[in-house]
This record gives structure tokens, C-alpha cells and sequence, in this order.
């Protein structure tokens, strides 16, 4: 073992969980929280943005836009969930519980939740801006634009999140046999 | 929780909220009132409303138009809206938007009620009535002798039940009666309907809230003035007050010991968003009174559209759309009687 000793029992109950547990538990955090606030974001949009259209049907088409930005944050979920299942490797089970391996599982979790919950937050963003886009589009044609820059910034949000998640998961290198 | 209301409000009322928003869109300008009041006839009337969204409920009548007619149809489309609203949600909005409703209904029994009593026909009175406030059986409303037999006969199954138990008088039916009658289940659906929006919480109720104080307060207002110098005692008068609102508790109690309008404006004007109304009409003046709480009505409502996720757009969309049947009905008589200098006294507007 490593030879450091543990205040307490929990120390090293948690060092003795798998760093494939902390990796598989990352990437799944990665894509499904991502979804979820992707599809948080579409149908805060979509529901106004069809009853504002039965009013106003010109607005359908640009306001598509919305969707595609909550669309996006699901998009950045997958990608990194890929890049990080990439980054998973086997050692041999004699350094399964080196510092180096718990390392390496770490920083896949970290940037898994990094991605998720930046994402998630994202995509409630944009959903809430575009539905009052929609809104507000429907009675005034010239303030679309206007909205559509408060939602770029909002959609900068998540990727933000995908700049440090992959930056993160550069830091999983499992120890060679 | 207040503040998060976006998160979850769009799953059961994210589609009608739009839909009401698109409605009011279509509500009429100060543009489309001077184009109206500029009219010589109310064949010239139904023309520049073709324009707006009641076109399609004036386009087939024949052509010698009734002011009457033109308030039935626009009154149709407020029918409409309300029920395809109605129709499609789901709880809390649905019991919300019932509670809109009530205020109808009282309206409507206390009208037929009254025309009973007058010796009209009951047909002729049903055809009167709002048809937001219509029910099963009304009609048997006209055989009841006094409020025990109403409330036996007909309104035990109706939704306005609960706002009889401080009505229940053997008392016979009589003109100062029924108003009483009217008031005290007003003030029972008002008070109802503020625990309701209360017990909603976040911007539904500090939104419904501020609107229905308002109400309660003019209520009391018209109520004071009305019974100046009638057989009411101070006691009823101030048993007929809402238990909320600005005037809560204590401009009640000089509102009730009141006797005349200028007392009731010195209590008002303690209140600085009353004063602001009152400071408008000079000493003995109360004929604008009416008009100008309706100004103030109409300018509340319309803030309630500057937030999103919440009922309230509900609620101030169909006051809005009522101000305007009123708007038109005026318009309407004046044209009609050829007394276009005094359109202006009366239309409220709003955009």
C-alpha cells in the first residue's frame, strides 16, 4: 500500500474505491446531466414558442435558433463523454490503488461533473432567454436581435464548461505496466 | 420557491401564457380608439373593427346594427378565448382561471334575482346575462322567495356555495336586501380568491395580490359613497369591507363613519396610491371617480404583463378585455346618439 496513514476509517474506505468506479460514474455524469439540460432549455422554449406563434407564425423560423443553442449544450455533452471514455486505460491490479491511478480516475469524474453541471446550467439559461425571445419577438419584430446576443453570452456558458472538462481529462494518465 | 418560477413554470402553462400574450397583442390601441371615435355611424364602427381581431365575429351580421349586438359579439370572443384558455389547462391554472369566473356568476344571480323581483320574464333576463357566469340551472333562480330557498334551490351545487354562509337570511328578497346580498358574496369570492392566489405563492401571488387589494379597495370606496345617506348603519357598512387591502383595518373604520364625499376623499388621501387618484378630481366632483379608478385599474393590469411565468397575465388579460367591451359600448351609445363630444369622458385607454 501506500504507506500513509489515514486519520480516520473513511480516508481509507474512499482511496480503496476503484478509480474505474470514480471514471465510468464521470462519463456518465458528463452526457446524462448534459442532456438534461439541454432538454430542460427546449421545452421551456418550445412550449412558448408555439403558442406565440399561432399569433404570430413569422417568428417560427428564427426562433428555431433557441433550440439549436440548448441543442448545442447536448452536443458538448456527447463530445466530451467520447473524449474522456477515450481516456480510460487498464493497469495491471497490483497499481490499481496507486496515487497515480487514483489521479488519472479523479480527473475523469472532475471532468465529468465539470461538463455536466455547466451544461445543465446552460441549457436552463438559454431555454428561459428564448422563450422570452419567442415572446417578445411575437409582439415586436426588432428586438430579436437584441435578445440573441443576451443568449450567446448565456450559451458561452457551456462552453466554458467543455474548455475545462477536456483540459481536466488531459490530466488521466494511468501508470504505465 | 419566488425567483425560480421559470424552471418549471413552462410544463403546464408555458403554451397558454404565449396564447394569452398573442391576445393581448390584439387588445386595442389609442390609434384604433381615435379611428373609432371619429366615426359617424355604427355601420362605420363595425368597419374599423373588421380591422381588429373581432372582424370575424361582425362581419355576418345584418347591416341595421344594434349597440347591443356590437357588445354580444365582442363579448363572444372574450367567451372564446376564456374557454379555449379554460379547456387546455391543467391545475392550479384551471381552479385559477374558474375563480375568474365567480365574479360573473354573483353578477349574474343577483341580476336575475332583482329582475324576478321587478316582475320581468326569466327569459329575457337569462339573455341578459354574462355568459361567463352562466350555470345549470339558473333559471330556477327566478322562483325563490328568499335567500334560504335561493340557496336550498339552486346555489347549494354551484361553486358560489361556500360564499353563502354569512347570506343565510328568512329575510324576503327586497331591493336594499339584494344588495347587501351581492356585496357580502362578493366580498366572500374576493377573500376566497386572495387565500388562493396566497397559497399559490412566488410572482402569482405578489402580483394578485396587489391587483385584488386594488379591487377590494375601490369596492369599499363605492360601497361608502353608494350608502351615504341610505338606512345602512355603519355596522353593515363596514361588515360589507373586504379583510385585506391598503384600507386594512383602519381606513375601513373611517371609511364607515363617512357621511359625505369630501370626508371619504380626507381619509383617502392618506394613502398615497389613492391620493394620486383623488388629486385628479376637484372638491364635490365624484362623476369622475368611477373613470379614474378605472385608469388606475387599467394601468396595473397592464405591468402585469412585464413579467413572465406566472397567472396573473391571465386574470389582467380578461379585466383588459372587459375595459374594452366597456370601452366600445360607450363609443358605441355615443356614436349612435350623436353625443361625440362627450366620447371622451368615459373610454379608458390603454396602450
Amino acid at each position: 500500500m501506500s504507506g500513509i496513514a489515514y486519520a480516520s476509517s473513511w480516508g481509507a474506505a474512499l482511496v480503496r474505491i476503484s478509480p474505474y468506479t470514480f471514471s465510468a460514474i464521470g462519463i456518465a455524469i458528463s452526457i446524462g446531466v448534459s442532456v438534461l439540460g439541454a432538454a430542460w432549455g427546449i421545452y421551456i422554449t418550445g412550449s412558448s414558442l408555439i403558442g406565440a406563434a399561432i399569433e404570430a407564425p413569422r417568428i417560427t423560423s428564427k426562433n428555431l435558433i433557441s433550440v439549436i443553442f440548448c441543442e448545442a449544450v447536448a452536443i458538448y455533452g456527447v463530445i466530451v463523454a467520447i473524449i474522456l471514455q477515450t481516456k480510460l486505460e487498464s493497469v495491471p491490479s497490483s497499481k490499481m490503488y496507486d496515487p497515480e491511478s487514483l489521479r488519472a480516475g479523479y480527473a475523469i469524474f472532475a471532468s465529468g461533473i465539470i461538463v455536466g453541471f455547466a451544461n445543465l446550467v446552460c441549457g436552463l439559461c438559454v431555454g428561459i432567454i428564448g422563450s422570452s425571445c419567442a415572446l417578445s419577438d411575437a409582439q415586436n419584430s426588432t428586438l430579436f436581435v437584441k435578445i440573441l446576443v443576451i443568449e450567446i453570452f448565456g450559451s458561452a456558458l457551456g462552453l466554458f464548461g467543455v474548455i475545462v472538462g477536456i483540459i481536466m481529462s488531459a490530466q488521466a494518465t494511468w501508470p504505465t505496466k | 420557491m419566488y425567483g425560480f418560477e421559470a424552471l418549471t413554470f413552462n410544463i403546464h402553462g408555458g403554451y397558454l401564457e404565449a396564447i394569452v400574450r398573442g391576445h393581448r397583442a390584439g387588445l386595442l390601441t389609442t390609434a384604433d380608439y381615435n379611428n373609432l371615435c371619429q366615426c359617424e355611424n355604427l355601420d362605420d364602427i363595425k368597419m374599423h373593427l373588421s380591422a381588429t381581431k373581432y372582424g370575424s365575429y361582425l362581419q355576418n351580421e345584418p347591416s341595421p346594427l344594434h349597440t347591443t349586438t356590437i357588445v354580444e359579439k365582442c363579448t363572444l370572443k372574450l367567451v372564446d378565448d376564456y374557454k379555449h384558455m379554460l379547456c387546455q389547462a391543467t391545475e392550479p391554472m384551471s381552479s385559477f382561471l374558474e375563480y375568474i369566473r365567480y365574479g360573473h356568476m354573483i353578477d349574474n344571480v343577483v341580476l336575475i334575482v332583482t329582475g324576478t323581483l321587478h316582475e320581468r320574464d326569466v327569459q329575457e333576463l337569462i339573455e341578459k346575462c354574462h355568459p361567463l357566469g352562466m350555470f345549470d340551472s339558473i333559471a330556477t333562480l327566478a322562483v325563490a322567495q328568499n335567500m334560504r330557498e335561493l340557496y336550498r334551490l339552486v346555489l347549494v351545487d354551484t361553486p358560489l356555495a361556500p360564499y353563502f354562509s354569512e347570506c343565510l337570511t328568512s329575510e324576503d328578497l327586497d331591493d336594499m336586501n339584494i344588495e347587501i346580498m351581492r356585496n357580502t358574496l362578493y366580498k366572500a369570492y374576493l377573500e376566497d380568491f386572495y387565500k388562493f392566489c396566497q397559497k399559490l405563492g412566488g410572482a402569482t401571488s405578489e402580483i394578485m395580490s396587489d391587483l385584488l387589494a386594488f379591487e377590494a379597495d375601490r369596492r369599499a370606496v363605492n360601497i361608502t359613497i353608494n350608502s351615504i345617506g341610505t338606512e345602512l348603519t355603519r355596522e353593515d357598512r363596514k361588515k360589507l369591507y373586504s379583510n385585506f387591502g391598503l384600507l386594512y383595518p383602519y381606513g375601513h373604520e373611517e371609511l364607515a363613519i363617512c357621511e359625505d364625499i369630501d370626508q371619504v376623499r380626507g381619509v383617502m388621501e392618506k394613502y398615497p396610491p389613492y391620493q394620486a387618484i383623488f388629486s385628479k378630481m376637484s372638491y364635490g366632483e365624484s362623476q369622475m371617480l368611477d373613470k379614474a379608478f378605472y385608469e388606475e385599474e387599467v394601468r396595473r393590469l397592464c405591468l402585469a404583463f412585464e413579467q413572465q411565468f406566472h397567472y396573473a397575465v391571465f386574470f389582467a388579460y380578461m379585466r383588459l378585455r372587459e375595459q374594452e367591451i366597456r370601452n366600445l359600448m360607450w363609443i358605441s351609445e355615443c356614436v349612435a346618439q350623436n353625443q361625440k363630444s362627450r366620447i371622451h369622458d368615459s373610454v379608458v385607454y390603454m396602450f
